[in-house]
């Protein structure tokens, strides 16, 4: 059959913890993105305005760009902590 | 337009290729077992995992095809490097841990990890082969079109090359060179390009680019006057009477002839009966076949490369030229600025057919918010739906790659899959936004080639010197030798190990598996040259589009559906990967693009939209409910049976 990781895991009790922290990081990002995309398709004009100095689009991308950096950063940490409190 | 072989930029292209296959040959030795070759032996650590994430996501698509939606369209090109980069978000919650915790080998490892399924091995094996055949076109000619300009020879060549170089690494050490090769060339590509970016900001904005080609010159904009015969008078140009109900006229230009020479050029009318007249391009095909650029051979170099702003303000007064600016404030020059954007229209004149590249001045402000490319200004139903569609897919594709799948093989841990990806998204974001600027970059200073936008990061570079531009050449095909490889390694896993030894039950030992792999390999990239030089011409955007639907209608359905749901059966997987792969394929051949590709019209295509995924994803999810629900008591019966 060939199943199952090619090298050897330990057990991780934090697995449960880290499934569901990233399910709701998940359900975090993926609304800031879908925001994006349906202001595109309901209210393009909207992105042309300015704030900071640029328009709304730039400010909007360049948001999520940091964004994911930001939650994959946090989902890192936090998960590191889980794993070593739960896997002593 | 035409491009001078760089002798510096040939010596850096074929001292990578060496150098690559040197350490292929090196490591090759350290390859016996499959997993040594599927894995690279499940020990590279995560960073040089991670890096090797971006180099194999930074594929011919993200590189140039990107750098150059930018340069043509603005922000609407940016919207792909949003999307992808947000599918690793939902790789990083949803899919890398498990995928390490469940999978050997090939992501079907992981699907089937539950059941020992016939059906679940090959459908997943099948969809494996069709998403990388699908990812492996738009490579391979990717590296037909670099080869032109980078050692000047013909495109089939380009394809040989790197066909035969990647098909030597794959075969010799698998998933371990296959993952040194991405590291080095995601790197590099990260620091060559912030090199790049650099110099851009540093030169600034001008509204007379110097760009890299003697031959360029200033867009001219002339008056011209209807005189008494009904002939428009330009100078010593002349259109003849009539002009304005011919096919040129009909779309807003006119062919005007004078010095020997014919022109063509945009027309706007004045208050006061005269016109003024815009400088265009073109391109004539003539019934022969034989092209003109500009009205001469692509040896004359009549056809100038292009992109400059009208006007430059800033704070409110309107500048020649700005010096050097920092990333932010280079934005808002742009935004505050006119760009000279190109239309392309074609006109039929008898036999002879005009492509003709026409001057549209835009606000920066326009340019720098989506609406260019794609419909969503006064948008159809249908035109909102397939920018959703699109979005959706890009969101959903990543996650569901099978040549990305794989490298989370690569790591010892599931903690190692987890901070590889991150480090893939820090990478990959910061490489996004770096595209950004060599697309804004290529836009404002000079260096676009009309009839190949693919080529504005390179040609970008050469305005700052042949050096610069060799550099990012090499790496450019190397980015496509690296991307190919981790394909290639993905489909062969498919073939042997799922295909021969899972599904045919051929039970090989594990010296068996590996020469399985190569043989695999072989074969697969023996089929990627063939396809690299029929699909010659193709838009590499728009297949690597293909490819990101395809992959999250087939795969990602039933990898979440598995994960989270604990009624999913072996014939739901088996069924969702079914129907997402052909509804996704059929809603592709049934596309207005594809009926173009057919020489009939897009309008008479049976579906109005070329992005299948927001029908295709949901379809793929309800197939494995509704036959997941209907097998429960199969899968009960079955793991009974198991358990006796």
């Amino acid at each position: 059959m060939g199943h199952g990781p090619a090298v050897k895991l330990g057990k991780d009790n934090a697995q449960g913890y880290k499934t569901t922290l990233g399910i709701w990081m998940f359900i975090a990002y993926t609304i800031v993105y879908a925001g994006f995309v349906v202001i595109n398709a309901v209210k393009p004009t909207l992105m042309e305005k300015i704030i900071f100095g640029q328009t709304v689009a730039i400010v909007y991308g360049f948001g999520l760009l940091a964004f994911a950096l930001i939650l994959a950063v946090v989902y890192n940490q936090l998960c590191n902590a889980a794993e070593a409190r739960m896997n002593k | 337009m035409n491009y001078e072989t760089s002798p510096l930029a040939i010596v850096l292209f074929f001292s990578f290729v060496a150098f690559v296959l040197g350490l292929s040959f090196y490591l090759a030795r350290r390859t016996t077992s499959s997993a040594g070759y599927y894995a690279a032996g499940g020990n590279i650590h995560w960073f040089t995992n991670g890096i090797a994430f971006a180099g194999d996501y930074l594929s011919a698509a993200s590189f140039l095809g990107i750098c150059g939606m930018i340069a043509t369209a603005g922000f609407d090109g940016w919207m792909y490097a949003i999307g992808y980069l947000a599918g690793w978000m939902v790789a990083l919650f949803l899919v890398a841990e498990p995928m390490k915790r469940l999978g050997k080998y090939t992501f079907t490892d992981a699907l089937d990890s539950k059941f020992n399924s016939k059906g679940i091995q090959l459908m997943a094996a099948i969809s494996t082969l069709v998403v990388s055949v699908f990812y492996l076109i738009p490579q391979m000619v990717g590296a037909g079109v670099l080869v032109k300009p980078l050692l000047g020879m013909p495109h089939w060549v380009g394809v040989s090359i790197v066909g035969i170089v990647v098909t030597i690494i794959v075969a010799t050490a698998g998933m371990a060179s296959t993952t040194y090769v991405q590291f080095f060339k995601g790197a590099l590509l990260l620091i060559v390009s912030t090199i790049v970016v650099g110099a851009v900001l540093t030169r600034g904005l001008t509204t007379e680019p110097k760009g890299f080609d003697d031959n360029s010159k200033p867009l001219q904009t002339i008056a011209a006057n209807v005189a008494a015969d009904g002939s428009l008078q330009a100078g010593e140009l002349t259109a003849p009477a009539g002009w304005q109900e011919g096919e040129f006229g009909k779309a807003g230009l006119v062919k005007l002839s004078g010095n020997g020479e014919e022109s063509v050029w945009s027309f706007a009318a004045n208050t006061d009966g005269s016109y003024t007249l815009d400088e265009a391009l073109f391109v004539v095909t003539q019934p022969d076949g034989t092209k003109l650029y500009n009205g001469g051979s692509k040896d004359d170099a009549k056809f100038f490369p292009v992109g400059n702003l009208k006007e430059i303000t800033i704070d409110g007064q309107q500048v020649a030229q700005t010096g050097a600016l920092g990333p932010f404030a280079y934005l808002s020059a742009v935004k505050d600025s006119t760009v000279i954007l190109w239309g392309k229209k074609y006109v039929l004149a008898g036999d002879t057919k005009y492509e003709v590249f026409y001057q549209k001045p835009t606000p920066g402000a326009r340019v720098l918010r989506p609406g260019l490319k794609f419909k969503v200004d006064n948008a159809t139903g249908t035109e909102k739906f397939n920018f959703i569609s699109l979005m959706l897919a890009l969101f959903c594709g990543t996650a569901a790659l099978p040549h990305i799948l794989i490298r989370y093989y690569t790591v010892p841990s599931q903690a190692a899959a987890r901070k590889s990806t991150i480090v893939a998204i820090a990478a990959i974001g910061f490489f996004y936004v770096l595209t950004l600027f060599l697309g804004v970059g290529a836009m404002t200073n000079g260096v676009i080639n009309l009839t190949d936008n693919n080529m504005s990061a390179p040609l970008l570079a050469l305005s700052f010197g042949v050096i610069l531009f060799a550099v990012i050449s090499s790496l450019a095909f190397a980015t496509v030798l690296g991307t190919v490889s981790g394909l290639i390694v993905a489909a062969s896993g498919a073939v042997a190990h799922d295909l021969m030894d899972n599904f045919l039950g051929l039970h090989m030992s594990d010296a068996g598996k590996v020469k399985a792999g190569k043989i695999a390999a072989i074969v697969v990239g023996c089929i990627a040259i063939y396809l690299g030089i029929v699909f010659e011409g193709m838009n590499v955007s728009f297949l690597v589009g293909w490819a990101f639907a395809v992959a999250a209608s087939a795969n990602l359905p039933a990898i979440l559906m598995l994960l989270f749901w604990k009624k999913t059966t072996a014939k739901g997987v088996a069924a969702s990967i079914t129907v997402g792969l052909t509804s996704a394929l059929g809603l592709i051949l049934i596309s207005p693009d594809m009926w173009v590709r057919y020489g009939l019209l897009p309008g008479d295509a049976p579906v109005q939209f070329n992005s299948p995924a927001a029908i295709s994803i949901p379809l793929s999810f309800i197939a494995l409910i509704i036959v997941s629900l209907m097998t429960q008591k199969d899968a009960i019966s079955s793991e009974a049976t198991e358990a006796a």
